[in-house]
Order: structure tokens, then C-alpha cells, then sequence
């Protein structure tokens, strides 16, 4: 091998590079987010549903989200039309977070577990939490 | 044949995952065994193409430059593109690499009437190349939320430059239309263009081909036909931390996405796409243009026995004074 010590060097380099990822989790605390919605006007409800079906809503929140922005927004249009038929005001504090007031167990339990920042808290007002 | 080949190769190797995860249930072997072989396949492969070329010696000083080369002290030297010493050999692989510089003055030489040969600047595929390996860099980057539970705060710069459109939720990146857009402009050169398309073979459709299955498929994921991210995410942990788990319903996509990556990533160190690391072995590029301050040792050198003029001389001194030649000794 020529130049062996410049090769080497550069293969611990790639090396380093590969490994890291593992060596960076070392002893990682992995918990499976469980978003909770025991929060007290949830359980007061008689039928326990969000806006669409639970799979629905799981996938496709945030684009749901963006769609009531855009038409609470810019069209002024605050009735929503779910799919069962049901009518919804469309609003971040007054709708969703008025069932899901626990933004710290329900929303921010997937979205630090996957690094995800949405940018919904620079507008809005997050719910002031009492620890209970 | 050249282009069915390859897309009929990518096709059964979609088929096959799709099948494997759907109908056999070996989300195991899609999710766990197999991404863990591609990347000791990858990693014993670079190593073992990276040593192998360590082994072949570099006979003669054969930098390409394209500049002035060190001379006289009032003759300005081009230091980049005709390095010296080592810091600018750098400088000029750094480049190289990160900017493709030698691309950069790729030309198109083109008959026109008269008849005359004109050459004109041709930049189109190293802006398509630059636009693909970039955005291929910081998609493989921002991929490391998947990987890390502490997310590192440069990881969170690269999603928010990369989103900073702010179009739709999941936010819009940038990189990902750039990337569809280069490797369909890769892939349509090399169809379009006459030259480019007789020159072309399988092994460069192939990884193009798979990449845009890649990308697609990643592409979907993120905006059209949802997967479970949480569970994708404790899949990608698992398999960080050596605790591999299978969480249910993920989604075929996913598999199909892990299963081309893992196929690219075995295929790297025995394809084209070796070039990552070639790149860095090329004697053209990665040695100085110093032969005039540094003699260059041919590493094949075999020891030769050299009969020297004095030896010579030695030998035949005496004859050579008979015939009045002159001689070195007396």
C-alpha cells in the first residue's frame, strides 16, 4: 500500500462517519411518544371524536391545519364540514385546543419525539398549562 | 436494452418488497436484515476498493493542470489550478469536490457552417450535477431526525433553510424538488442527447433510476400517501441502537424506500457511484505539479545494475589511453 498513512487516515474518516450514528445513541433514552387525551372536556364528551376518524386526523393533522388556516385566513370562511356531516368552528384555540388543552402530553409528545418544530406557537397563543 | 434493463430491474426489486412485506410478512428481513447488511456491504466495500487502489503505485508525476506552473519569481503562478505544495493541493481537491470545478469547464465543441469548429461553455450538466449531489447531501442529512433522539442543532438549521418557504404542512423542502428535477434532467440527457445516449450503459441507468425511485417514494411519504412516522422513526432507532423492532402498520412505502436505499448502498462500492470515494485517489487531481522541486521515485523501480561511465572507464582505461582517448582518471 502506498501512502498508507494518508489512506488510513482517510478511512477513519469514513469510518468515524458511519459509526456515528451509532455511537451518538449510546444510551439514548428511547420512549414511544403516547399522546394522552384524558384532559377534562374530552372526557365529558359522550362520543370521544375529533374531527375526522382518529386514523385521519394521525396522518393528516397538519395539512387539515393548514386548510383551516387558509380558509379562516384568507377566505374568512370559519365553518368546517367534516366528513360524518357535522359542522365545526374553525379555529386553532377555540376548536382543537379546547378539547386537546394538554399541548405539552398530546402535541408536543410526537412532535419532540420526531425533532418536529411546527411554526403554529408563533402566531398563536399556546394554552397556559397548570401542572395538575 | 440499456434502459429496459435497468427499470425492469428497479420495477422486480419494488415488486419483490412490496410482495415480501404484503403477502410473506418479512417486514424483519426488509426492515432489519437487510438495511444492516447493505451497510456493512457498503462500509467493507468502500474499505476494500479504497486499499486495493492504495495498492497500485503511481509511476510518474501526472497532475492535469490547467494553469501556470511555478517558474520564475516574476511569473505569476496559477496556484490553484496548478498547485505546488500541499495546502493548494487541497484548496484544489476541495474544490473539486464541492464544486465539481473540473465539470465546471466541461466545453461543447460543435461543427457550424463554413464548415468551423466552435467551442462554446457548456455548464448544464455541472449546474444539474451540483443541484443533484447537494440536495442528495443535506436529503441524507436532514434524514438524521429519523436517527437521533437528541436531534443536533445543525440538523435543525439544514430542515429550516431547507423549509423556509413555509408552503404547506409538512413543510415544503426545497431539496426535494431540486433533486426530482436534476435526476429527471440526469436521466433525460442521457436519452435526448445522441452522443450521451451511445455512451450510456445499464450500470448508468441503473443508479439513476433508483435514486428517483427513491426519491419518489420518499417524496410520497412525506407529502401524498402518509406513513406512520412515529413508528417509522422507532424502526430507524431500533435499528441505531442494535434493539431492532418491527412496529405494526407502518406502510408499505416505507419498506419499498428503506429496500431501494439498501440496494443502492450495497451497489455503491462495485458501481460507478464509487466515485465518492475515487474521487479522492485520483492521481490527476490529488498531486502537486512540483517535478521540478521533487523528484518523483517510481514505486515500480526495479533495482537495476548500472554500469557508470567511472566503471566504464575502470574497465577499459588502459585500452582507451592506446588510442589517445581522452580519460576522467589517470
Amino acid at each position: 500500500m502506498y501512502d498508507s498513512g494518508k489512506i488510513i487516515a482517510g478511512l477513519l474518516v469514513f469510518v468515524s462517519i458511519i459509526a456515528f450514528p451509532f455511537v451518538y445513541n449510546i444510551g439514548a433514552d428511547i420512549v414511544k411518544p403516547e399522546p394522552k387525551i384524558d384532559t377534562p372536556v374530552i372526557q365529558q364528551m359522550a362520543v370521544k371524536q375529533c374531527v375526522e376518524p382518529k386514523e385521519f386526523m394521525r396522518a393528516e393533522h397538519m395539512q387539515l391545519l393548514n386548510k383551516w388556516r387558509d380558509s379562516a385566513v384568507r377566505d374568512g370562511n370559519r365553518v368546517y364540514v367534516g366528513s360524518r356531516g357535522d359542522h365545526y368552528n374553525i379555529s386553532l384555540q377555540n376548536t382543537c385546543m379546547h378539547c386537546h388543552s394538554n399541548k405539552k402530553e398530546f402535541c408536543d409528545s410526537c412532535h419532540n419525539y420526531m425533532a418536529v418544530k411546527p411554526y403554529c406557537w408563533d402566531c398563536h397563543i399556546a394554552p397556559k398549562e397548570n401542572s395538575l | 436494452m440499456k434502459i429496459l434493463f435497468p427499470f425492469v430491474a428497479v420495477m422486480t426489486l419494488i415488486i419483490v418488497v412490496v410482495a415480501g412485506v404484503q403477502f410473506a410478512n418479512l417486514q424483519f428481513l426488509f426492515g432489519v436484515i437487510i438495511p444492516y447488511a447493505a451497510l456493512v456491504t457498503f462500509t467493507a466495500g468502500i474499505i476494500y476498493r479504497v486499499i486495493k487502489w492504495a495498492g497500485s503505485p503511481v509511476p510518474f508525476c501526472i497532475p492535469t493542470t490547467c494553469g501556470q506552473q511555478k517558474s520564475m519569481p516574476w511569473i505569476k503562478q496559477s496556484k490553484l489550478e496548478n498547485p505546488s505544495s500541499s495546502l493548494w493541493v487541497i484548496g484544489r481537491m476541495a474544490l473539486e469536490v464541492f464544486f465539481f470545478r473540473s465539470l465546471f469547464r466541461n466545453i461543447k465543441t460543435e461543427m457550424r457552417e463554413g464548415p468551423k469548429v466552435v467551442y462554446g461553455s457548456d455548464k448544464w450538466l455541472w449546474m444539474s450535477g451540483l443541484a443533484f449531489h447537494w440536495s442528495f447531501l443535506i436529503i441524507l442529512l436532514r434524514h438524521f431526525r429519523f436517527f437521533s433522539v437528541k436531534v443536533p442543532y445543525l440538523i435543525h438549521v439544514i430542515e429550516s433553510l431547507d423549509s423556509f418557504l413555509q408552503i404547506g404542512a409538512p413543510l415544503f423542502y426545497m431539496t426535494d424538488a431540486v433533486i426530482l428535477a436534476a435526476v429527471t434532467y440526469l436521466f433525460i440527457r442521457r436519452i435526448a442527447l445522441p452522443q450521451i445516449k451511445y455512451i450510456s450503459l445499464a450500470a448508468d441507468y441503473f443508479p439513476l433510476l433508483l435514486i428517483l425511485g427513491i426519491a419518489c417514494t420518499g417524496v410520497m411519504m412525506r407529502y401524498f400517501t402518509k406513513v406512520d412516522v412515529v413508528g417509522v422513526k422507532q424502526l430507524a432507532m431500533g435499528l441505531m441502537t442494535f434493539n431492532p423492532v418491527i412496529p405494526n402498520g407502518i406502510g408499505v412505502l416505507l419498506y419499498i424506500h428503506l429496500f431501494l436505499i439498501s440496494v443502492l448502498f450495497a451497489y455503491f462500492p462495485f458501481s460507478k457511484l464509487v466515485h465518492m470515494a475515487g474521487v479522492f485517489l485520483s492521481p490527476t487531481r490529488n498531486m502537486a505539479n512540483n517535478s521540478r522541486m521533487v523528484r518523483h521515485i517510481n514505486p515500480w523501480n526495479y533495482p537495476v545494475h548500472v554500469h557508470t561511465y567511472e566503471e566504464y572507464e575502470n574497465d577499459f582505461r588502459e585500452k582507451m589511453k592506446m588510442v589517445e582517448i581522452p580519460v576522467d582518471k589517470e
